[in-house]
């Protein structure tokens, strides 16, 4: 069995090799390029996008949702199955929460960037109405947001003592790992307060994580329009939400795992329980993916037939069996078998699974604008499609590695695995009476 | 103002008259009773047509339509403004767009007025429909709009503030009449105003402030435009620029108060025009209760072929050309 210090040096963060640079470096280029495109953006206006009066939503709304969908696994893992007492998730519950807070951050960026008048946000604060589903959404995402960065702050408290004194030979970076555990000594009211504090957030995340996804669906189910006129909508979101998640979870632990060497910790047995949790979760997906297709395609209204053609036999049909099939029924398939739950296969089916999610936003998203209940004319040929254009996708693609750099950056200065709980379930003693004879 | 005794063909006094037959009925026939027959008494046409008599006495004269007050998301008190559009009589002569075109500035690919041709199903007969906001009483779009950038006035009409407007576009997905239009980038007035004010003289004032009852002028990048039922004319004491310029007589005007709309030639009193004809609104099953009444396609000046000649599937906006 390890002791203390083997584990500390395991798990504390490290400086990034010549991968991890080239990683970073990478992402700054592409970012580089998303700022470049939105500055385009920003003073040309958005009709350097392929949007258009009818297509007046694209890749910026369901990329918006993706980010807002793959969040959502930060509820999961660190509030859901923490309370239902499932413990082998702690290992991953940081892991969420970094991807939760990235995701939620760059979701709320995303819909900035797709306003026509950014310049005038502040109208939101000025004049917003609580009728709008908008401004639900700006109130739930902040909230989402503000608990989240709380849920992946307290349990890092402990860990920042102990990174504090670890790094006491650098004296700025245990300066700043110390002001960052707040005095954390580990003493008895300490630790009653950080229990309760997590154990009331874990509660609390729940209902704002649905309420947030929810809102989400509601800017689509709040309209009329075939495809999104729903009472399913939100229920459906989240099912989703969590599929997109749980993949990106499996991707980043994959990652981690492989980068930092981390097998001692995240091993063979969390990866097949991840990929059993994913099966449950793409499942439950499918079942609300029947309901939204086959009720309206018995009812076969005109609008609705319109739509449907276009997902199954017409212009979409491609992209959408892709990801019907591709991205939820084969990688649910493939992971009944025990082979493909070891942490290879399932990385790339994790893979599969996020980038599916993503483009089961697009489907979502665009195709009903297509239909709209008048038909379309008097309009150039053009709008009747949306074709997203370079700038837009430089625009999406710095957005999304955006959120890359920031998990990037949290899992460069912030320990993944959180050493402390770690220690506490492994029952490792910490060595508490030569850091007080220290601390003298 | 005018008199009130005074001719009244003339379609710019339409609204003139209406606006003191309004405050007639409300006076009510009490007043007419209580007059005395040595005071000087007036005829005037009550809201079923019949001559009436009233005291001059107790007719307020008013300086405008706008009242003393006017505010821009109020509106004109006392009105409720609706349009009935007879089907029977549209032959795409796309007059109308051309008029909202040049006078709203319009600079994009997407006209605020369109003329679909529709066909309900393959046995009916495929008819022009003009499409504009129909400025409904319950709007989907004002229900979305999270800074009250698009509001609904008392009067019935939908306006945009384009200057608080933050370029979201709910309101576009909401509205299920596609009558809302984005400037995805800043429309290029400058040419078609210009021309404007050269035909007009000094009637386009183009140093007014910006107000929301003039949608199109002007135009702003990244904001949402639409139809204004062309609430700038009222105050003129004019109809609507679609209305004016149909040659068919379309599109009828007027107030829901005063149950009665015009076309300029023809008036009609609303609530039996619509029992007369059967009239209609758009997707009413939705329950947004719009404004804009439509009487069917039946017994029609003009085949649907005839229109045809006009009909451009891709088009609704003619470029203006650069000199």
């Amino acid at each position: 069995m390890k002791n203390f210090e083997q584990l500390t040096d395991d798990l504390a963060p490290k400086k990034f090799g010549l991968y991890g640079k080239l990683w970073v470096g990478f992402l700054v280029i592409i970012i580089l390029g998303g700022v470049y495109a939105y500055y385009q953006q920003f003073t040309k206006g958005l009709a350097i996008t392929g949007m258009r009066d009818y297509a007046l939503w694209g890749i910026y709304i369901s990329n918006f949702v993706f980010f807002v969908a793959i969040s959502l696994v930060g509820s999961l893992i660190t509030a859901i199955l923490r309370l239902s007492g499932v413990t082998w998730a702690t290992p991953l519950t940081r892991i969420a929460e970094i991807i939760a807070v990235a995701a939620i951050i760059m979701g709320g960026l995303t819909i900035i960037i797709d306003m026509g008048r950014p310049d005038r946000i502040y109208n939101l604060f000025l004049h917003g109405r609580l009728q709008s589903p908008i401004v639900w959404d700006v109130i739930v995402v902040t909230t989402y947001l503000t608990i989240s960065i709380l849920l992946l702050v307290f349990p890092l408290l402990p860990d920042f003592h102990i990174l504090s004194k670890k790094f006491k030979n650098n004296k700025k970076l245990s300066n700043i790992y110390s002001k960052l555990s707040l005095n954390w000594d580990g003493n008895f009211y300490q630790r009653r307060i950080y229990n309760w504090s997590i154990r009331t957030l874990s509660v609390l995340i729940i209902p704002v994580a649905f309420a947030i996804h929810t809102v989400t669906a509601w800017l689509f189910a709040a309209t009329y329009r075939p495809g999104w006129d729903s009472s399913n909508f939100g229920p459906y979101f989240i099912a989703g939400a969590f599929v997109a998640g749980a993949g990106g979870v499996i991707c980043v632990m994959y990652l981690l795992r492989k980068f930092r060497h981390l097998e001692d910790y995240i091993t063979d047995y969390h990866f097949d329980k991840m990929g059993k949790l994913l099966v449950l979760l793409i499942l439950v997906y499918i079942y609300f993916n029947i309901n939204e297709y086959l009720v309206p395609l018995l009812k076969n209204t005109e609008k609705e037939a319109e739509h449907l053609k276009s997902l199954f036999v017409g212009e979409q049909s491609f992209l959408f069996w892709t990801v019907i099939f591709g991205g939820l029924v084969l990688p649910a398939t493939a992971l009944l078998f025990k082979r493909m739950r070891k942490p290879f296969p399932l990385f790339i089916i994790g893979l599969i699974v996020v980038i599916g999610a993503w483009w089961k936003r697009f489907i979502i998203v665009t195709p009903t604008l297509l239909h709209p209940f008048l038909p379309i004319q008097g309009v150039p040929e053009s709008w009747r499609h949306y074709t997203p254009t370079h700038l837009e996708w430089l625009v999406t693609w710095g957005t999304l590695a955006g959120a890359m750099l920031i998990v990037t950056i949290l899992v460069r200065y912030v320990p993944v695995i959180p050493i402390h709980e770690t220690a506490e379930e492994r029952g490792i003693v910490e060595p508490r009476n030569t850091e007080r004879n220290e601390a003298k | 103002m005018t008199k009130i005794n005074e001719d009244c063909n003339s379609r710019r006094k339409f609204l003139d008259k209406g606006l003191k037959l309004g405050l007639l009925s409300v006076i009510g026939g009490a007043a007419v009773a209580k007059s005395l027959e040595e005071e000087e008494m007036v005829e005037l046409m009550d809201t079923d047509g019949n001559i009436v008599k009233a005291p001059v006495s107790k007719i307020e004269e008013h300086s405008s339509i706008k009242g003393d007050h006017y505010d821009t998301r109020e509106g004109f008190p006392d009105k409720k403004f609706v349009m009935v559009i007879d089907l029977a009589r549209c032959n795409n002569s796309l007059e109308c767009q051309k008029s909202c075109n040049k006078n709203h500035f319009i600079q994009g690919d997407n006209a605020w007025l369109k003329i679909y041709n529709m066909q309900d199903n393959p046995e009916s007969s495929p008819y022009w429909m003009p499409t504009l906001c129909q400025h409904c009483d319950a709007p989907a779009c004002v229900k979305v709009c999270p800074v009250d950038a698009t509001f609904k006035r008392r009067d019935g009409i939908v306006l945009i503030d384009n200057e608080r407007c933050i370029g979201c576009r709910f309101c576009m997905a909401a509205c299920p009449y596609s009558v809302r239009i984005f400037n995805w980038d800043q429309p290029d007035q400058g040419e078609i105003k210009m021309n404007m004010v050269m035909e007009h003289g000094d009637v386009m004032d183009h140093n007014a402030p910006y107000t929301p009852d003039y949608a199109g002028n002007p135009s702003l990048k990244g904001t949402v435009d639409k139809c204004d039922f062309c609430a700038h004319r009222i105050d003129q004491e004019k109809l609507p620029h679609c209305v004016d310029a149909c040659p068919n007589g379309v599109y009828f005007f007027g107030d829901l108060y005063e149950d009665s709309v015009t076309n300029g030639s023809e008036t009609f009193q609303l609530s039996k025009l619509l029992k007369d004809k059967a009239g209609y609104r758009l997707m009413e099953d939705l329950g947004l209760n719009p404004s804009v009444y439509y009487l069917p396609p039946k017994n029609r000046q003009d085949g649907f072929e005839k229109g045809l000649e006009r009909y451009n599937e891709f088009e609704s906006v003619e470029k203006v050309k650069k000199s």
